[in-house]
């Protein structure tokens, strides 16, 4: 199988839709129709891939573990999103819309952001295409990810509070959606993650498919043949189904890891918000719950659709791991390989270390979707 | 995408009553009301009452869900609290069902409160509480479908949503589908109150009256009576949210929402006359 193209329904099984408020209706058919267009275009797929390699500094490395295969005893190879322009895999993404934006006449960008990393890059982009920014960003993320606030504001961007709800992604999600509904005509709302409506989470896994391609050719090069098992962190899900699309037509098993706090798939039901039908944290009565996790990019209650439909046909499996085994985690990878991981990725590697025996003989390959540097400051109150 | 069935053939009570109303020549008035919140002893129960008594046609009573991105901070605000308080679906549902105020209901909340329930069980929920109708402001033309299904097999009307971004031919399969009124989003923008009325408000209303006869009210930034008096020139009526909250948020109880809806009652019957 490969990802499909989920149609004019936006539908992944089950999963997906388009539940938005009816002002909204047009301006999500007219990027659907502009999507299609421009990816279907060669002079579109020049100017991305050229933004991508000589701005972005693709393609990313594909990195042999030997300290940490020698401690974990298994092999394990890192994709190194955390070495991309920004520090992480979301500007794939975030360069494709914004010039699908300014494709589109738009003028201005409106972005959410958990961890600030969809923040930095939306800033990163709209400063680069002369676009007008703002980011949403709970008040809770703001305190805990200062220095990615000060980076989007010296790019140029205007960083808002959400003051909702549970002041994190999720309540940055609303405030995003609401600027929207006003702005709509001269805006992209520029979504960070495969979630929202359709087409959101096939557009943004189209734009992050390059890590999965480039990280196949990569092994075929270096392993003579595919990993055993592809593993990524999930929040929304962007990086993970990134590198799956690369291999779900192999043999590879496939494993998205949640923070136990924010585990939509395997804690939550199915259930629409943010205008998607998936998986999501939720009360007797269909109130959102709110997600409660040491990073602030996976703190969100739901997940992305397709991830939802592959849990369902059982082609990923998803895993959780504790604030704790994320934090040892960190520690690990800085001190076996000399590379700092974002605190999200950090949750794969958590993965690895907690079920090593039932890893062992085995290669894994783990995208490696973000650099720590954002979490020292954090990571230096927690550490002591 | 599911199969969208056409909408029943006969108006509910909803569309009954509004209809009545327009052809005897009055302008329509629907208050909202956040359910379950009740400030400073005020049970949310006498706001209701004292707004109908005022002059209301229909009450649309807000059902709060955890994340309104159609609404605005007032609304915003009167969920939290009253979610906070303890309102479930049910416990709002169970008050209305002894409430008996005397002029069709139609509840607006989330789509995820209904589909959570299942589609069925909360059509026959709002039935069986005596709300005529269902507003459902995240399920657009092209979701609707299986709601819809079990709404109409319920009785419950499902009112759409019209906004000023529809292209032309948009307009009216929204609202062949709607039944009880078209709700027309009076501008680009959640709900709340603005300074002026925005003149997107004008211009969606006589789109809309130029495709359809069933009874168009206009909601989302309708203020204050000049407004609502201003927006009924071209639509049969207006639905007032925010301004009506803002009230009942600062304490101002049941004679507080009754003045202010009151005020918009006079006027809106004044300009009749004239």
């Amino acid at each position: 199988m490969a990802l499909a193209d989920p149609g004019p329904s936006g539908r992944f099984g089950d999963y997906g839709g388009r539940f938005v408020p009816e002002t909204l209706v047009p301006a999500c058919q007219e990027l659907e129709r502009s999507f299609r267009s421009a990816w279907a275009d060669p002079v579109f797929r020049t100017e991305l891939d050229r933004l991508l390699s000589d701005y972005a500094g693709r393609p990313s490395p594909l990195t042999e573990c030997e300290r940490l295969s020698d401690e974990l005893g298994f092999r394990v190879l890192l994709k190194r999103e955390d070495l991309n322009h920004t520090g992480s895999h979301k500007i794939n993404n975030v360069l494709g819309q914004a010039l699908l934006a300014r494709r589109m006449g738009k003028t201005r960008l409106v972005a959410e952001t958990g961890a600030g990393q969809h923040g930095v890059a939306s800033a990163t982009a709209a400063a680069l295409m002369g676009m007008e920014c703002r980011v949403y960003m709970g008040e809770v993320d703001i305190e805990r990810q200062a220095l990615n606030v000060f980076r989007m504001r010296l790019l140029g961007a205007e960083v808002v509070p959400a003051t909702s709800g549970s002041r994190t992604l999720k309540d940055a999600v609303n405030e995003a959606m609401r600027d929207w509904v006003a702005t709509v005509e001269d805006t992209h709302y520029c979504l960070g993650s495969v979630m929202g409506p359709h087409p959101y989470p096939w557009m943004v896994r189209e734009f992050h498919a390059v890590i999965g391609s480039e990280a196949r050719e990569q092994c075929e090069r270096h392993l003579g043949g595919m990993p055993d098992v592809v593993t990524a962190c999930v929040g929304g899900g962007s990086n993970a189904i990134g590198i799956f699309s690369g291999f779900v037509d192999t043999d590879a098993e496939l494993v998205g890891v949640e923070p136990a706090g924010g585990a939509a798939v395997g804690r939550g039901i199915p259930g629409v918000v943010h205008g998607m039908r998936s998986y999501l944290l939720q009360d007797e009565f269909g109130q959102v719950q709110e997600a409660h996790s040491i990073s602030a990019g996976l703190d969100y209650p739901g997940v992305g659709p397709e991830h939802s439909h592959l849990a369902t046909i059982g082609r990923a499996r998803y895993e959780q791991v504790t604030d704790d085994e994320v934090i040892e985690a960190f520690q690990l990878l800085s001190r076996t390989e000399g590379i700092i991981p974002a605190l999200e990725p950090a949750h794969a590697i958590a993965w690895l270390s907690r079920d090593r025996e039932a890893l062992a003989g085995r290669t894994v390959l783990v995208n490696m979707s973000g650099r720590g540097d954002k979490d020292v400051a954090q990571m230096m109150d927690v550490l002591g | 995408m599911s199969e969208i069935p056409a909408a029943p053939a006969a108006p509910g009570a909803l569309e009954a009553a509004l209809r009545a109303g327009r052809d005897a020549g009055r302008k329509l008035l629907v208050p909202y009301l956040t359910g379950g919140l009740t400030v400073d002893g005020d049970h949310w129960l006498e706001v209701l009452r004292a707004v109908v008594d005022a002059g209301a046609d229909a009450v649309e009573i807000g059902i709060p869900f955890s994340d309104p991105v159609m609404d605005g901070p007032i609304i915003q605000e009167a969920s939290e609290r009253a979610l906070q308080s303890g309102a479930t679906p049910l416990s709002i549902l169970d008050e209305l069902r002894r409430a008996d105020v005397g002029v069709p209901l139609a509840v607006m909340t989330y789509y995820n409160v209904a589909y959570h329930m299942g589609h069925e069980r909360f059509a026959a929920e709002l039935a069986d509480a005596g709300v005529a109708a269902a507003i459902l402001p995240d399920l657009p033309f092209e979701e609707v479908g299986p709601w819809a299904a079990a709404a109409d097999a319920a009785g419950v009307e499902t009112v759409m949503l019209a906004a000023p971004t529809a292209p032309d031919d948009r307009l009216p399969v929204v609202c062949e589908r709607a039944r009880g009124f078209v709700y027309a989003v009076g501008l680009l923008g959640v709900t709340g109150e603005r300074a002026a009325l925005a003149t997107s408000s004008l211009k969606i209303a006589a789109r809309l009256k130029a495709v359809t006869d069933k009874p168009v009210l206009v909601g989302v930034g309708i203020s204050d009576a000049d407004q609502a008096v201003e927006v009924c020139s071209v639509a049969d009526g207006v639905i007032v949210g925010s301004a009506v909250v803002r009230r009942v948020l600062a304490g101002e109880g049941p004679a507080g929402a009754a003045d202010f809806v009151g005020s918009i009652r006079a006027a809106l019957d004044a300009s009749i006359d004239q």
